[in-house]
């Protein structure tokens, strides 16, 4: 398959930028990313994380090449209707973890170039930007975990 | 004031006495449950859709069994996976009785969940779960008997699909006794569906 090759490419040049990524010394550090896994031809999947900054910050743009469009989500439940919006930016108040999580926000992974395998990893390339207006860009690795996980039971447990 | 006060407690004593020995001779009563109960709604009596096993099936095709319903849609990262996550759980809590609850996913975005996205989605979480699907007309006709909201809403290059996030529960008799919300725990779906099976 042409696009597992090229996958396979992409996580290549994404391994070296992300040592790149870690010597600068980054203001804002990712905990336990990961991307939900999908089955054959399904065209969008989501990316959840955590998120802290040392500094006020917002993240403000996400791109992957495992997808067509990268957007910033938000979900809301409004009298059990479950509402999903796109955000332009997410706030990362200094010293607090933001969770990127079922339930809450997400990364939405939008006209995926091909299935997302349990197992495999999807880059990701997080840009943040400070009240300053400077930019700041952290390439992750997202390891894929099965389609089946997540927080059941309306987030009360907590998987890892 | 006193009198009637006092009138009026005992006049509401009574009622719940009643509603006691009432509830009591019936077995067919659900008793604390964590969902809301639906046995006195007349929606969603019924549907005729596509299984992902290329049947048509209606309600009624599942009689004998707790029927679970869902409505969502693949391409939603959050609510629906976590959703049917919870309903393989629900199974399993259930244990041996676990092959009497049928899991049912309705899509509300049949344009692009292909039967064949839909049935290696479901099967993803419990190989016993079936996906249904209609043509626009038919899903918005299954969605306004159920009572179930649903809308297209554009994002900046795709559309994803707002939708209500309850769960249904129909008795072995084909009749919907429960509306589960996206916010309770496995548990408690699982206590409330085991009253649901053990209704004569």
């Amino acid at each position: 398959m042409s696009a597992t090759s090229k996958l396979s490419t992409w996580t290549l040049a994404t391994a070296s930028v992300l040592l790149v990524a870690a010597s600068a010394h980054a203001q804002v550090t990712v905990d336990e990313p990961w991307v939900r896994a999908t089955v054959a031809q399904q065209q969008a999947t989501g990316a959840f994380m955590r998120l802290s900054s040392k500094a006020d910050s917002a993240l403000v743009q996400a791109d992957s090449p495992a997808a067509q469009h990268v957007e910033i989500h938000e979900m809301a439940m409004e009298n059990d209707v479950m509402k999903m919006r796109q955000i332009p930016r997410l706030a990362l108040p200094a010293g607090q973890a933001v969770e990127l999580k079922p339930g809450g926000y997400h990364i939405m992974l939008i006209d995926l170039k091909a299935q997302v395998h349990e197992g495999s990893h999807v880059p990701l390339t997080l840009t943040f930007e400070s009240p300053d207006g400077k930019r700041e860009t952290v390439n992750i690795e997202a390891p894929v975990r099965p389609l089946a996980s997540g927080s059941p039971s309306g987030g009360r447990h907590h998987t890892h | 004031m006193k009198p009637s006060m006092s009138r009026r407690y005992f006049l509401s004593l009574a009622f719940s006495a009643s509603a006691v020995l009432y509830g009591c001779s019936r077995s067919d009563e659900l008793k604390d449950i964590h969902g809301i109960d639906m046995s006195g709604t007349d929606i969603g009596r019924d549907f005729l859709l596509t299984g992902t096993d290329g049947q048509q099936h209606r309600l009624a095709d599942f009689k004998g069994k707790a029927v679970l319903v869902f409505f969502g849609f693949t391409q939603c990262p959050d609510v629906c996976p976590t959703a049917l996550l919870r309903a393989a759980e629900v199974k399993k809590l259930l244990g041996k009785d676990g092959d009497q609850l049928q899991v049912l996913f309705i899509t509300v975005d049949p344009e692009r969940d292909t039967p064949e996205v839909l049935q290696a989605y479901v099967t993803a979480f419990d190989p016993s779960f079936m996906g249904l699907y209609g043509d626009l007309d038919q899903t918005a006709k299954t969605a306004r008997d159920f009572k179930v909201f649903y809308a297209k809403i554009p994002t900046g290059s795709s559309y994803t699909m707002d939708h209500t996030a309850i769960t249904y529960v129909y008795d072995r008799s084909g009749r919907l006794r429960l509306g589960l919300r996206h916010a309770q725990t496995a548990e408690e779906y699982a206590a409330d569906i085991r009253q649901i099976l053990a209704l004569d």
